[in-house]
């Protein structure tokens, strides 16, 4: 993972497609639709159940059996996680922080992925090995200094804590390097250049018109990782600060409100909700996209 | 001028956010986090030369022994069902389906759950008393287990909420993979009687070695850190791993030592203690593939004597 070199992570834009007809594929029998069925029931029965659980009252979800069937409480509980405990605030907080990041993130990837991938700059190599090496370095690396900091400065509980480091993410650029270098001709570029077009022009109209199903894709990755980003947000914001949605789901797990189960799981189905909404309905992009991104976590 | 000024410039230009950024929230903290290693602080306070100190408390300290113990454990229990269950998942997801989309989207929903709310639905499931998994156990004449309190119930607990989130992820990952295996090499082994099974152990498995390498990787790297399962599983007793620290890992005492105790110099230790670790990942890594690569050369070159002679 720390090397330019594996084959995977290099080839992996280009073994993204997931083609939908190979010929050697054999017919599924019934055993392969039994265990797949399986896989799915056991994949979507956590979320169900989430939904369950957030549709009853809070003594009835801590009492044995568990229900499996929805309740009448839905909307008794929404209203109190979103007035009561502030979900709302945080549900806001997330998509700020989560747009922001996604925006800055897929510029700055586009930027110096090209400039990786199609320009010749001295150290061009050692930096991009540099990028990589990068991404081994966990962030538990970090947040002692990090969090000193954000105290001096008074953005404990600032939403630019949590975006600021965030703006820019090393696999972003790797992942954009390896689009572009298959991607962009580097004639185009040249004859661009022959043209005369600075760099800002030949970055609007030749780089972004090629790179933008990448930049989809890097974007639909990064906006799943900022929106459910948990360790350093949670020591970045507090739960009764100003909260994320996976801050103040901690702090519901913690206990922190004398709040009931029932609420404290439909804090996590208003968490869960939005981005489920997404996959439903990009469904096979998010797919593709997934497995075109191998290159990360 | 301008014109040539441009081409000059504009490659740094475009490539400094992201090493501005790396340097200013990755780099010096990184290097002023081995400098607070190697120093007594607490939180507001002032910085005491201690040297290798902490090093060696922590190599003294039974709960650092435990919480390594612990990551090691929870990473395997997390990461090895995980990863064979992907393996055959992307396996059935490669046959021609129907409902192809849906099945793919399915298994791909936990890894758009949060860690968060994943945690918290899981620790409903899981709770002793009143639990979906404890009531069907019972159903099927099992004793209620203690999912939370005892140690191997809970690292097992804690590692299904890991697999759950990350295996069809992976499974996708494989089937990509497994789709680009060139076609010849399945036809070849079946002109040679190979069984599906076969095929699948001496051609699809071998094909996709790199891919599971890297998968082996990026996920020992993930449980290596593990940090937001644990704590929310263990409610009020999270950031502890239990009460009897059964489920504490490295990221968990790291934010003991740091938030709770205040003793920023030894969570800088352990914070070392990790990247250390996972350097060491990296390193086996690099010999697993270097062995790997000479394995296929000699494949390879076996091949050919054979084909020749």
């Amino acid at each position: 993972m720390t090397r330019t070199r594996d084959t995977t992570t290099a080839r992996a834009p280009r073994t993204g497609r997931l083609r939908p007809s190979a010929g050697r594929q054999h017919h599924a029998g019934p055993l392969t639709y039994v265990l797949l069925g399986l896989a799915a029931l056991v994949s979507l029965f956590p979320l169900y159940w989430n939904l369950v659980a957030a549709s009853h009252t809070g003594e009835r979800v801590v009492e044995a059996p568990a229900p499996l069937l929805p309740g009448p409480r839905l909307l008794d509980n929404l209203s109190f996680a979103w007035n009561q405990v502030d979900m709302g605030e945080a549900l806001v907080n997330t998509t700020i922080v989560a747009g922001l990041v996604t925006l800055s993130t897929v510029l700055f990837s586009t930027l110096a992925g090209f400039a990786f991938a199609k320009l010749p700059f001295k150290g061009r190599g050692a930096l991009l090995a540099l990028v990589v090496a990068t991404m081994t370095i966990p962030p538990q690396l970090s947040v002692i200094p990090l969090y000193q900091i954000i105290t001096d400065l008074g953005w404990v509980d600032r939403l630019q804590a949590v975006v600021l480091p965030s703006l820019v993410a090393a696999f972003g650029v790797f992942f954009m390097r390896q689009f572009l270098i298959e991607a962009l001709p580097t004639e185009l570029v040249e004859a661009a250049r022959i043209d005369g077009a600075h760099s800002l022009r030949i970055i609007w109209h030749v780089v972004f018109p090629v790179a933008r199903p990448a930049m989809a894709v890097l974007g639909m990755l990064v906006f799943v990782q900022a929106w459910n980003d948990f360790f350093w947000p949670f020591i970045a914001l507090t739960p009764d600060g100003n909260p994320t949605l996976q801050v103040a789901l901690a702090g519901l797990g913690a206990g922190n409100h004398t709040v009931n189960q029932a609420v404290v799981l439909t804090g996590a189905l208003i968490s869960t909700v939005p981005l489920l909404l997404v996959f439903a309905v990009l469904g096979k992009h998010v797919v593709g996209g997934i497995t075109a991104g191998a290159v990360k976590t | 001028m301008l014109y040539r000024l441009d081409l000059k410039a504009v490659p740094y230009v475009f490539v400094a956010p992201f090493f501005l950024t790396f340097a200013a929230f990755g780099l010096f903290p990184l290097i002023y986090t081995g400098w607070l290693s190697l120093h007594r602080v607490e939180l507001g306070g002032s910085a005491q030369w201690k040297g290798a100190d902490n090093y060696s408390s922590l190599a003294s300290s039974d709960f650092f022994w435990n919480a390594l113990a612990n990551t090691f454990t929870i990473g395997v229990i997390s990461t090895v069902p995980q990863l064979l269950m992907a393996l055959g998942l992307a396996h059935l997801l490669n046959y021609k389906l129907r409902g192809r989309g849906f099945f793919r989207v399915a298994v791909l929903a936990p890894y758009a759950t949060s860690i968060a709310a994943a945690t918290l639905v899981f620790a409903q499931l899981f709770n002793t008393d009143y639990g979906l998994i404890n009531t069907v156990l019972g159903r099927a004449g099992f004793d209620p287990v203690a999912w939370e309190s005892s140690k191997w119930p809970a690292q097992i607990a804690i590692s299904t909420i890991v697999t759950w989130r990350w295996t069809g992820y992976n499974a996708l990952i494989y089937l990509a993979a497994m789709q680009a295996v060139p076609q010849d090499l399945y036809e070849a082994a079946a002109l040679d009687g190979a069984s599906r099974w076969r095929q699948f152990l001496s051609v699809t498995i071998p094909s996709i070695r790199p891919t599971i390498l890297f998968t082996i990787v990026v996920s020992t790297i993930g449980a290596t850190q593990l940090f937001g399962e644990p704590m929310l599983f263990g409610g009020s007793v999270g950031i502890s791993g239990g009460s009897g620290n059964q489920f504490q890992t490295l990221s968990l005492l790291m934010y003991e030592k740091g938030w709770v105790t205040g003793a920023l110099g030894q969570a800088s230790a352990i914070a070392w203690v990790m990247l250390l670790l996972l350097l060491l990942v990296g390193g086996l890594r690099k010999v697993v593939s270097r062995l790997n690569r000479n394995r296929n050369r000699n494949l390879a070159r076996r091949t050919r004597t054979t084909a020749g002679s």
